[in-house]
């Protein structure tokens, strides 16, 4: 039946070029969307980013002047480290956190799934500023409730506000903590989507638990694992509103991320263009990210 | 490790009767699985469980007990001084009004488009198509929050400044709802289709007819995630509006986190009001959601 259907489409590549007004009429609210406010904003940004454009009145062209400047800022390098860090403590905790809690929950051994979801869930649906707020409330260092536990079993306060690194390490862990759900989701919806009969099959074989999960799980899941990556990534390095409410970037400006770099010399100091400049540096950055990931997906795919 | 793997397998094996209902096959290590699953299930929740447990309880302290020690987790003295005062000292009402009504607004537009253009980019092939793929791609590339300043420029140019409006439009063209969709859409067999179109449906009616039914669960699923970015917006909305009557409710709690000397009663108070919506609406629509097989009626 299958088989004869494709035959009678004939030519080999068979839906190419025969269906051209569908797919452009489907796609056409979201081609305007993307012209007004994806393609226009890029373009004026680009443009922006070789003038010394302040936001008001009339600017002037300085060539790559902006992007010289960056490559001399101290303040750039130590925002663009400090996020690259961040995503790389970020992305991995979360996706092992979210891939074992998607894979509990989905077992039929563990009691209660329908209601331990929730708990999974509820941070999720928190805002980032609330997240902010919530875990600088839990790691204050003078009235948080760790540094009492802490002091209470015999330790000396810990100063998570006031050292720099600690201080990345709780938003990367609350970061951790809030994102899950999200992660959970995909993940539980491709792990469902897996045919039992692999898992029937490798039972038979004598495949335990984690044989299964290397064998079958992770492999079948692999196009969910690289979106939440690659969405993860991007998320990371994006960045601004956990750290805008949990420490505001601090101790001092030790904590600051490119997008809290790029508000604050656009909308603060009003150097458009400058901030124009960084924008694109940090757009390259996400770029060549998604590239060595997609090429990863794509050797993978093809084993 | 073999060992128990083969004890197990043997177990399965002596009570077939049990395992008929159960599709993962291993049903009957009965208790000996269940409870270190189980167990990790409950510890992981609870360490997911406790941070916000801490700070709701915290919130019904009265504002003099938030620092005594010692800390207690149960409020000795329940009160709801600090959401009277949250609820009293900005205009929350409107700011709940306001959101809401963006935030339903582009839960659905957004969910249309994606369908769309997901269903588009996973059952088409020609080459506008590719590139709007690499488009959407580079959409993720340079989100909003790095665009904030051009953005900013172009919708006041197109005379949204300071309107709901200007919050909606530009943010239904999502990467990730697209996404959903069309690797959704690549599980559905070409039969499907291929089928439809020699029984003489037409494109957009094999889509309306087929598609978007059977795409039900990943709509209610971005629906929630859309309703989600949507309440929780602060960047763009705190730049785009002016006028405190159209203000947010995040506006309304970053106003609470800002001040210089942060009056923690007020502040938690707020932010449990403001979590209160989200948190009904995935109580009321996550069956539809966790419990979705996204694969229904897709088998072969």
């Amino acid at each position: 039946m299958t088989k004869r259907a494709s035959d009678v489409s004939a030519s080999p590549p068979r839906r190419r070029s025969k269906y051209t007004l569908a797919p452009l009429v489907l796609i056409a609210a979201n081609v305007v969307l993307f012209a007004l406010f994806f393609l226009w904003p890029a373009v004026i940004g680009l443009v922006y980013s070789f003038t010394n454009y302040t936001g008001v009145g009339a600017f002037q062209f300085v060539g790559l002047d902006n992007y010289q400047k960056l490559l001399g800022d101290s303040t750039f390098y130590a925002a663009t480290t400090r996020t690259l860090l961040y995503t790389v403590l970020f992305v991995p905790l979360n996706f092992v956190l979210s891939l074992l809690i998607a894979n509990v929950l989905v077992s039929k051994h563990a009691k209660g799934a329908s209601v331990a979801r929730v708990f999974f869930f509820i941070p999720w649906l928190l805002s980032p500023i609330i997240v902010g707020v919530l875990w600088r409330w839990l790691f204050g260092e003078n009235f948080g409730l760790v540094n009492y536990l802490i002091e209470k079993v015999g330790g000396s306060a810990v100063p998570w506000q006031s050292n720099a690194d600690l201080s990345l390490i709780v938003v990367v862990v609350a970061a951790a903590w809030a994102w899950t759900g999200f992660s959970m989701l995909l993940f539980i919806a491709a792990i469902k989507n897996v045919p039992t009969s692999y898992y029937e099959a490798a039972a038979l074989d004598g495949a335990g638990p984690w044989r299964q999960f290397f064998s079958i799980t992770l492999p079948s899941i692999a196009p969910t694992s690289f979106i939440v990556i690659l969405l993860n990534t991007i998320h990371a390095m994006k960045e601004y509103a956990v750290f805008a409410s949990l420490n505001n970037g601090g101790p001092g400006t030790s904590n600051n991320l490119l997008v809290q770099y790029i508000y604050q010399t656009g909308f603060k100091t009003g150097q458009i263009g400058y901030a124009s400049a960084a924008s694109f540096v940090l757009m390259l950055i996400l770029m060549v990210v998604a590239m060595i990931q997609m090429m990863v997906n794509r050797r993978v795919e093809n084993r | 490790m073999t060992t128990t793997d083969t004890l197990r397998k043997v177990d399965a094996d002596s009570v077939p009767a049990v395992s008929r209902k159960r599709p993962r096959g291993a049903a009957s290590g009965g208790l000996r699985r269940a409870i270190p699953a189980t167990t990790l299930l409950w510890v992981l929740a609870g360490l997911y469980g406790v941070p916000v447990l801490w700070f709701v309880l915290s919130s019904f302290k009265p504002a003099g007990d938030l620092f005594s020690l010692p800390l207690t987790l149960f409020p000795d003295d329940p009160t709801v001084s600090g959401y009277k005062e949250a609820w009293a000292s900005a205009n929350f009402s409107q700011y709940f009004i306001n959101t809401t009504i963006v935030c339903v607004i582009a839960t659905i537009l957004t969910v249309g488009v994606s369908c769309c253009t997901g269903y588009a980019l996973a059952k088409y092939d020609n080459k506008w198509l590719k590139a709007f793929f690499v488009c959407i791609l580079a959409t993720t590339m340079l989100p909003a929050e790095v665009m904030l300043a051009p953005l900013f420029l172009v919708v006041r140019d197109l005379g949204l400044y300071n309107s709901l409006v200007g919050i909606i439009l530009p943010a239904l063209l999502t990467a990730t709802g697209c996404f959903m969709f069309r690797q959704f859409f690549l599980t559905v067999p070409d039969e499907l289709i291929e089928a439809a179109r020699i029984d003489g449906a037409r494109e957009l009616s094999i889509f309306l007819r087929i598609m978007v039914p059977i795409s039900r669960p990943i709509m209610l699923t971005l629906a929630i995630l859309s309703f989600q970015w949507r309440w929780n917006d602060y960047i763009w909305p705190l730049l785009m509006l002016n006028d405190p009557e159209k203000f947010t409710v995040q506006i309304g709690i970053q106003s609470l986190v800002g001040a210089q000397n942060i009056n923690w009663s007020v502040l938690l108070g707020g932010s449990v009001i403001s979590m209160v919506p989200l948190i009904v609406v995935f109580l009321v629509f996550q069956r539809y959601v966790m419990n979705a097989d996204i694969n229904a009626g897709l088998k072969d």
